[in-house]
């Protein structure tokens, strides 16, 4: 024990001679380390980030879109094709609001609500000089069963405003920060011009939510330029598009129902409109499949990526080893010294050992600091809370005193082993 | 008469050995040094003092022969017990000094209680203790690359002295020093077999500093020579 601590004071005091050596070769562990932490913080922080995002909607929500007919039975697959499909799904083959009718009918037992909403169009609210950025939004009444709206002002929807289409609009409080200078009041009630790809429209604000910054981009925004949605009614929004039926939309389904099973009984309920459709069928997924699902793609691509930087780790074991074969070599004599002092063997190669340790720790130490401090910055970069991996920390200590031992232990054992006579005599 | 230190009984020292350019260094060597003398060897170089040295000294095993260092035999020791006899037993003076760079006088004094497993405190007080009986009490801290070829050699004296060994072996202790501070050295080395009583070796081609010892032993061609009497000082 008090040769450990002696040996470890040594270590530090042959490091300090050589800072410029010392640090050169921990550069081949710190970058390795770093790279591993900083993939795995990203990575983490993805999948936390997606799993809140999608729990967010509610385990019990239910995917619901029309999807290239194919005969795998790979959902992820059929998804991405979904979403990476050129060809613009035709009016015929999407899912009619009649068929959205029947569904809710056939399960009205099972399912709490069907929400629907059209793409976001990105547009800007201007009145008197001063504009707010928006994505028009179109939604039914199910849409705020499904997500959380926080409404401060004024009220959501009412059964009219969706049935007969009316011009209302719910917007954020950043909108009436920028519009109204804050004034909630002023805002309900007034009408907002609103253009989307250069066409105008007009909307009556009759409620308002909280809008609250969540991600790193929207805080790089000043709060003047921060894009939130506008909330119109969806029979509104078709008015104007013309497009009368879905390629999505959401089913929460009621507590205690299993959305697994209700998920395959609205593809079973829709096989029967699709049947006969040779291009398309209907898929329907449970969100909390789908977490998991993107959750094993992520960690896939992390494990992979890791083992990249993994190499770039063995690198820089090598060059550990190699400096400390320079070292004994330089160190010969004194190796005799303290040979013809008493030194047994054991004592010499644990003197290395602890050197090639000292350097892989702290490289290990510096790389995982760089690695959390690159792993947020590119976390908040691609937009989402970062979340240092504990147990990649935890693994690459571990890992980087396991590189110190292997690679150290060929040194350290050629020093232990030298002849004292030659190494006294080395010149 | 006193105790015997050292006690060597027909060394032969071969290397290569069983190999067709087996070498014959010593050809049985016999030698006997007690307790309190101060010894010194002499020969020209290859005449096998080096050899003979690296066998009292413990760094090496003679091919055949026996070697009773202080009651041990060493002939059959494991490398293990050869390190923990170096440790105890023998304190090394080396001509270039080979003080630990990179450590201070006191830490190079401490170094071989360290392996000899003493604890920390008594460790610091007994490198104090021999850096005052070398004169370089003020120098403890002081790295070796601050120190002179004197002042280091006497550190390194003090450090062999760390595990009040049985002897003290010295290899050339002036060769690397002038003649004043080489004089220094040899002064001291009388001293501390005067004063502490302890068992000096010193292997050196000087005849003239060999003639100061109490007696010499001359090596040639791997057989003593001759021995005589010295003390001219």
């Amino acid at each position: 024990m008090v040769m450990l601590w002696e040996n470890i004071k040594l270590a530090f005091t042959s490091l300090l001679a050589n800072k410029m050596r010392a640090l050169l070769t921990m550069l081949g562990i710190i970058i390795g380390i770093a790279s591993v932490i900083a993939i795995m913080t990203v990575g983490d922080s993805l999948i936390n980030y997606i799993s809140e995002e999608m729990n967010s909607m509610g385990a019990n929500n239910i995917m619901v879109s029309v999807q290239p007919r194919t005969d795998e039975d790979n959902m992820f697959n059929n998804m991405m094709a979904g979403a990476m499909m050129m060809d613009p799904i035709s009016e015929q083959d999407k899912i009619t609001p009649e068929m959205l009718e029947k569904l809710g009918e056939q399960y009205s037992d099972e399912i709490k609500a069907i929400t629907i909403y059209d793409d976001p169009s990105s547009g800007q609210v201007t009145q008197d000089k001063k504009y707010a950025n928006v994505y028009v939004t179109g939604i039914n009444i199910g849409y705020f069963v499904s997500t959380e709206v926080d409404m401060i002002a004024g009220s959501i929807f009412s059964q009219r405003d969706l049935e007969e289409g009316r011009p209302v609009t719910i917007v954020s409080s950043i909108v009436v920060e920028n519009i109204f200078d804050g004034d909630m009041d002023k805002a309900l009630g007034s009408t907002i011009e609103v253009s989307v790809d250069g066409r105008y429209a007009e909307y009556t604000i009759i409620g308002v939510y909280d809008y609250v910054v969540q991600d790193m981009s929207a805080m790089m925004q000043s709060r003047q330029d921060i894009t939130t949605n506008m909330y119109i009614p969806y029979r509104t929004s078709i008015n104007q598009t013309h497009n009368d039926n879905f390629t999505n939309f959401y089913v929460v389904a009621n507590n205690g129902v299993d959305s697994d099973l209700l998920a395959k009984k609205i593809e079973r309920f829709f096989e029967g409109y699709y049947r006969n459709n040779e291009d398309y069928q209907v898929g329907a997924f449970n969100m909390q499949t789908m977490v998991e699902m993107v959750g094993s793609m992520v960690g896939m691509v992390t494990t992979a990526i890791s083992i990249v930087a993994a190499i770039a780790l063995l690198v820089g074991g090598i060059g550990v080893m190699n400096i400390m074969l320079v070292s004994i070599t330089e160190r010969t004599r004194e190796i005799g010294t303290r040979k013809a002092l008493g030194a047994t063997n054991g004592s010499i190669r644990i003197q290395f050992i602890v050197e090639a340790i000292i350097i892989c720790l702290m490289g290990g130490a510096i790389g995982i600091l760089l690695g959390i401090l690159g792993g947020e910055a590119a976390a908040n970069l691609l937009g989402y809370p970062a979340t240092p991996s504990i147990s990649g920390i935890i693994t690459s200590l571990v890992f980087s005193m396991i590189i110190g031992v292997f690679f150290g232990y060929y040194p350290a054992n050629k020093a232990a082993k030298m002849n004292p006579i030659d190494a006294l005599r080395y010149e | 008469m006193s105790e015997t230190i050292i006690k060597l009984d027909n060394i032969i020292k071969k290397f290569y050995v069983g190999k067709p350019n087996e070498l014959e260094i010593l050809h049985g060597i016999s030698l006997e040094v007690k307790k309190g003398e101060f010894v010194s060897i002499v020969g020209p170089s290859g005449s096998g003092k080096s050899t003979l040295m690296n066998l009292i000294g413990v760094l090496d095993r003679p091919t055949s022969g026996t070697y009773v260092l202080d009651g041990i035999d060493i002939s059959k020791a494991q490398d293990k017990e050869l390190s923990n006899i170096r440790n105890k037993k023998i304190g090394f003076v080396f001509q270039t000094y080979n003080l630990i760079s990179r450590t201070n006088a006191i830490k190079n004094v401490e170094l071989p209680m360290l392996y000899a497993g003493i604890p920390k405190d008594e460790r610091i007080a007994k490198a104090k203790e021999l850096l005052e009986l070398v004169e370089m009490g003020d120098r403890a801290k002081h790295l070796p690359e601050e120190l002179s070829g004197g002042q280091k050699q006497r550190v390194a004296i003090a450090r062999a002295m760390a595990n009040d060994p049985a002897i003290l072996l010295a290899d050339e202790p002036t060769g690397a020093l002038d003649s004043k501070t080489g004089r220094l050295v040899m002064d001291l080395f009388h001293k501390l077999n005067k004063e502490k009583g302890i068992t000096v070796v010193l292997i050196t081609h000087s005849n003239e500093l060999a003639s100061e010892t109490g007696r010499i032993i001359t090596i040639k061609d791997g057989n003593i020579l001759s021995e005589s009497k010295g003390g001219k000082k």
